[in-house]
């Protein structure tokens, strides 16, 4: 038997950690949080390996493909955050290789799903110029419009999906 | 030494990134029952998680402002898009209800050894591709932005900016409140222990062909 795994940080607690975390990144960097720009300039890398020519003739691609688009602090900073999530679960006992899913759901479906979910936020986050991170979190945190209409457009839309998307989860 | 450093160096990412995964971790966000949870009403972590860090770094911003610590409107400020922005971000909730994850969360879940996480990442890459192959067909209205670049709440409103802060802080207070009668209500929030039950592990034997359903009891 494993041991139990420790809980969950109180809601407080890891609210307050991550407000101070996002305080400290504008205090060293000037800007906030981010993700979905490490992915975008994965995909960039990504289509400059497989198609080049399109890759370095897309309007999007190109620019990024200029210089090596992976060089860039979101993509440092998303190497902190694998390294940071890890530590994380290792020390906790939260650590645990598999598939997560709803109890009326097989792991095949939950992969379907979950590649399907990521090509909507992969593209979303495109539209929106960033995402949860990057416009909800950090741009609330400036307070900054563009933050709540994001945070709205999100809440909005998870609800509204919840409606359909019940059995994949609960 | 000046705030803000403007320090987009390789160690600035690694240490702010290290942080957020770790906390990301810690308030359960590496799990996308617990997640996705939210929008189902039985776990109100997202709402309350992300408020009250909105607030904690707003409220900091502020002070260090006040105090003359940090020269006003010096760090980013995303802009409003006409149509982007809200479009976006629903999309992104969508993707989010269905796939169990965000961009900064698919990273954590991945280091908590989530198998789903990594193909929503995938799939984030191949999103990320479809938009490149489509910016020339929606570039205009992608790109539209409302003016002035970087509008704020308090600019919009005309208030100052602790007034917002305040506003915010009563808004999260009830929210609150309302989500642990809700929660609790509901056999919410999830602990550690029960989401980790919900992981197949690798070695296949609990893995269910695609549209079967799993043997674990329903809740």
């Amino acid at each position: 038997m494993k041991a139990p795994p420790r809980p969950f940080w109180p809601p407080l607690a890891a609210g307050t950690a991550l407000g101070l975390v996002l305080l400290l990144t504008f205090l060293i960097s000037g800007h906030g949080l981010g993700a979905s720009g490490f992915f975008a300039r994965l995909a960039a890398w990504t289509s400059g390996l497989l198609m080049p020519d399109w890759a370095t003739a897309n309007s999007y691609f190109g620019p990024f493909l200029a210089g090596n688009p992976l060089a860039s602090w979101i993509s440092w900073e998303i190497v902190g955050v694998i390294l940071g999530g890890l530590a994380g679960a290792l020390a906790s006992g939260r650590f645990r290789a598999g598939i997560e899913h709803g109890p009326r759901i097989g792991g095949g479906a939950r992969l379907a799903w979950a590649l399907l979910g990521g090509v909507l936020v992969g593209f979303g986050a495109r539209l929106a110029q960033g995402c949860t991170s990057g416009i909800g979190l950090s741009g609330s945190a400036t307070l900054a419009v563009a933050g709540f209409v994001f945070l709205a457009g999100f809440f909005g839309a998870g609800f509204l999906g919840s409606m359909f998307a019940r059995r994949l989860w609960q | 030494m000046t705030l803000p450093m403007y320090d987009n160096g390789l160690l600035s990412g690694l240490l702010a990134g290290f942080l957020f995964g770790y906390v990301l971790e810690g308030a359960g966000f590496g799990s996308p029952r617990k997640l996705t949870g939210q929008f189902f009403l039985r776990d109100w972590s997202v709402f309350k998680i992300m408020f009250t860090a909105v607030i904690v770094a707003a409220f900091g911003l502020w002070l260090f402002e006040v105090l003359g610590w940090l020269p006003p409107r010096a760090v980013f400020v995303p802009s409003l898009l006409v149509y982007g922005t809200f479009l976006g971000g629903a999309l992104i909730g969508f993707g989010f209800i269905l796939g169990g994850y965000c961009p900064g969360t698919s990273a954590v879940g991945f280091a908590s050894g989530r198998l789903d996480a990594l193909v929503f990442m995938i799939g984030m890459v191949i999103g990320s591709s479809l938009f490149a192959a489509v910016f020339d067909d929606i570039r205009g209205l992608a790109l539209a932005a409302v003016e002035p670049r970087g509008l704020t709440l308090p600019q919009l409103l005309d208030v100052p900016a602790i007034l917002v802060i305040a506003g915010l802080a009563g808004i999260a207070f009830a929210g609150w409140k309302l989500g642990t009668l809700v929660e609790r209500r509901l056999g919410g929030p999830y602990g550690a222990e029960e989401v980790l039950e919900s992981v197949d592990g690798p070695r296949g034997e609990d893995l269910q062909p695609l549209g079967r359903g799993s043997v674990q009891p329903a809740e």
